[in-house]
């Protein structure tokens, strides 16, 4: 039976899942969150135990009987989750440190239980040549609360047209090539591209949008029509998929799509995957949560690209996370200030925050019965990790100790001008959600907390 | 007129998406009232004198801005025209802060065209001043669509029908960049009547059918096939920048209203059309100049009659703030 006696302690600690063995933690620091339910994906745990944290490195997880120098963290109540995973984030530094950097984004994170981040190349000068990702990486040092992983441009400039050094960047810590924001549209390049990360077995991400049938500002459909909006069509994504499909059969690079929206998108995945083609996806909160009706009354926060879709196309994405085509669940956490927001809705900039929704929105699909609890942190979790070959996103014995703890019972109303983001641009402000972050660890060091909030 | 302006209770004019069929026959019989004073001698009452009105058009347009200016004019508001080249006006300042300024001149009413769809409801969303869209990009139009209406209203009888219910319309055109297709679809179907759209499929909203409970057709002749009311289009070549159309020619010998296909519509059909017509294009000179059918001139008398009852009801009587 654990106990607790004070601050410091003397110290006897045993995992009896282990078989007694004994811990001398004495010169170090020494966490304890006891009984929460511990959930680690990786691992097919669910069941309620203690997760011991000796400098920083997760020590050991189970019913732990123990008398120590520990602090202890009551979890009774709560999840204890493997910090989540967001593999796709704008942090906005270097460049647009007016609307995100890489302090806020990821303060904004670890108030989100998100304690490893991917972000995007996107930035101003763009993440395409070793000086910028050592730039990013040493503000992540000196500012980041939560580990950042940067993403390499796929192309020189986002041009679409010379290739990035991938060997030299991936060397440095890139995790993943990608042009967000806009696609590589060239076919020929496309295939080269993935013939050349094939040689580092590094993952490209796609943006996928065919640029010619991009020209609108909102999905094309009855909302669109009402509007008077120009729209795009779910095609414009399913074309890019399908064709890139076709060159990773060729080439047998790895590919994962952005953001995915459409159900033909879905549908091609699927049978990619079937084929056992390395094909994978991700879906974002506002798309698999929401539909083109949000557009109504020419909501600025619910423009983003690929533009929220049909109730049949978030049907299918639901039934794709469902099924496990869509394996991953990730942000596209993208800050806005209110100047490239407020303005006529189709001048307005693509994109809204999400890391700070991430989880409640995402616990909508355990709710509704979509998903169980631990598939749907896996999707935040030990799968985007293992797609980007980071050894996070797992509570296993040895691993750093990258916790978060929440209450999955917790209703509140989000409300962006709370946020951390230094933007406000929340497609979810206003709404009713259920699961709050009480703690956030990276580490074992504490780096969010809810209390007096 | 006390009682008409009662039932208002609306502070913009944003759109006839949403407006009962209460509301749009206030409107109607308001401008009926106000008609009149267009044809006196001395064009001119008192109604909204000290009320001030800017009209505020980031588009060109003749008829539409003439015809606010001259029905504020005519009911002896003080009437300031601005016409802003929409891009090079936005170098600096947000479209925001701009409304903001003239708000903060406390003007009773704002009538405002803009080329991006969605920018009154935007605006509405963040000032207090009174809006009337007097068009914004492909969304509403809703003064033209309340003039066409009362127009066709006028025609009623000659028709020989005592309501909208079972009127057969056919928009016909370039349906897709219309504003005013869409807001008389709106207007029309809510007071009953069948609205069809007809035109090239490329030039055709998206899920049409279900977006505005309209049929929609794709040759000129099985629109036309009944109709009571013809409302050609303008093709916006100002706003074609992707390949609609292959030519002006083929547009015409396909989709051109022409005395001919006329014969295919109702033997008593009106003809209306929103000008600026574009003769020998979408409609030809004999139907536009024919005074058995073509009622465009008497479309343009009632924008008039519609505007003063707009700017009336928003700036003096019903709207309670």
């Amino acid at each position: 039976m654990a106990w607790r006696c004070g601050w410091r302690c003397y110290i006897y600690c045993v995992d009896l899942e282990y078989g007694g063995k004994m811990y001398n933690p004495s010169l170090t620091e020494s966490i304890l969150i006891r009984g929460g339910r511990v959930i680690d994906p990786a691992h097919g745990r669910d069941e309620t135990a203690d997760v011991l944290i000796v400098d920083g490195v997760i020590q050991a997880v189970g019913r732990l009987e123990f008398t120590a120098q520990c602090r202890v963290i009551e979890a009774e109540g709560l999840v204890v989750a493997p910090g989540l995973v967001d593999m796709h984030v704008h942090l906005r530094e270097p460049g647009q440190e007016y609307k995100e950097d890489i302090a806020s984004g990821t303060r904004a994170a670890a108030a989100g239980g998100v304690t490893s981040v991917a972000c995007m190349p996107n930035t101003q000068p763009v993440a395409d040549d070793l000086s910028v990702i050592g730039y990013i990486q040493e503000r992540a040092r000196q500012s980041g609360v939560v580990r950042v992983f940067p993403v390499g441009a796929i192309t020189k400039g986002l041009q679409g047209q010379v290739l990035t050094e991938m060997g030299l960047l991936q060397r440095a810590g890139c995790v993943a090539f990608s042009d967000d924001g806009r696609p590589v549209s060239d076919s020929g390049v496309m295939r080269k591209a993935l013939e050349y990360s094939r040689m580092f077995s590094a993952l490209l991400i796609q943006h996928a949008e065919e640029p010619s049938l991009s020209g609108g500002c909102m999905h094309e459909g009855i909302v669109s029509s009402r509007l008077g909006l120009p729209g795009i069509p779910s095609e414009s994504e399913s074309v890019m998929v399908d064709r890139d499909i076709r060159l990773v059969a060729l080439t047998g690079g790895r590919y994962h799509v952005a953001h995915l929206s459409t159900r033909q998108a879905v549908v091609a995945v699927e049978q990619a995957r079937r084929q056992g083609l390395p094909v994978s996806c991700e879906v974002t909160p506002h798309h698999f949560s929401l539909t083109d009706e949000a557009v109504i009354g020419y909501d600025t926060d619910a423009k983003m690209s690929p533009p929220l879709r049909s109730t049949t196309d978030r049907q299918a994405l639901l039934d794709g996370l469902a099924q496990g085509v869509i394996t991953v669940i990730a942000t596209d956490h993208a800050p806005h200030d209110e100047e490239n927001k407020r303005v006529e809705f189709c001048r307005a900039a693509n994109g809204v925050i999400g890391l700070e929704t991430l989880l409640p929105v995402s616990l909508e699909l355990v709710r509704d019965g979509v998903m169980s609890l631990s598939a749907c942190l896996a999707a935040m979790s030990c799968h985007p990790a293992r797609l980007l070959g980071i050894p996070h996103g797992t509570l296993e014995v040895g691993r750093a100790a990258d916790v978060v703890l929440f209450d999955p019972e917790e209703s509140w109303i989000v409300d962006a001008r709370q946020m951390q983001s230094k933007s406000k641009n929340s497609c979810f402000h206003g709404r009713r959600v259920k699961g709050r972050v009480k703690q956030t660890l990276v580490a074992g060091r504490v780096v969010y907390t809810d209390e007096g909030r | 007129m006390r009682t008409a302006g009662n039932l208002w209770t609306r502070k913009h004019l944003l759109g006839m998406a949403g407006l009962s069929k209460e509301e749009i026959a206030t409107l109607l019989d308001t401008a009926v009232s106000l008609r009149e004073v267009n044809r006196r001698e001395i064009k001119k009452v008192p109604t909204l004198r000290g009320k001030t009105i800017i009209n505020l058009f980031f588009e060109n347009s003749t008829r539409t801005r003439t015809s606010f200016e001259l029905a504020g004019k005519r009911m002896s508001a003080d009437v300031i025209n601005m016409s802003v080249a929409s891009s090079s006006v936005q170098k600096g300042e947000t479209l925001l802060d701009t409304l903001a300024n003239l708000q903060a001149m406390n003007p009773d009413v704002v009538v405002m065209r803009h080329p991006e769809s969605g920018v009154l409801q935007f605006l509405a969303n963040h000032l207090n001043t009174a809006l009337v869209n007097a068009g914004d990009g492909r969304h509403e139009h809703p003064t033209q669509g309340l003039l066409d209406i009362l127009t066709i209203q006028d025609h009623l009888p000659l028709l020989e029908r005592d309501s909208f219910s079972g009127l057969v319309v056919a928009i016909c055109g370039d349906v897709l960049h219309s504003r005013v297709a869409r807001s008389n679809a709106l207007g029309l179907k809510s007071l009953g009547a069948e609205v069809r759209f007809v035109g090239p499929s490329t030039l055709m909203p998206n899920q049409a059918e279900e977006a505005f409970g309209v049929t929609v057709h794709h040759r000129l002749e099985e629109g036309l096939a009944g109709a009571h009311v013809v409302m050609m289009l303008r093709l916006q070549n100002e706003r074609m920048n992707s390949p609609y159309l292959p030519s002006v020619r083929e547009y015409a010998e396909f989709w051109g209203l022409t005395r001919n296909r006329l014969r295919l519509a109702d033997p008593k059909a009106i003809v209306m059309h929103p000008g600026p017509i574009n003769r020998g294009v979408e409609i030809s000179s004999e139907v536009v100049d024919d005074p058995d059918r073509s009622v465009i001139l008497e479309q343009v008398a009632n924008g008039l009659a519609v505007r003063m009852a707009v700017l009336y009801l928003l700036c003096g009587s019903g709207v309670r703030r």
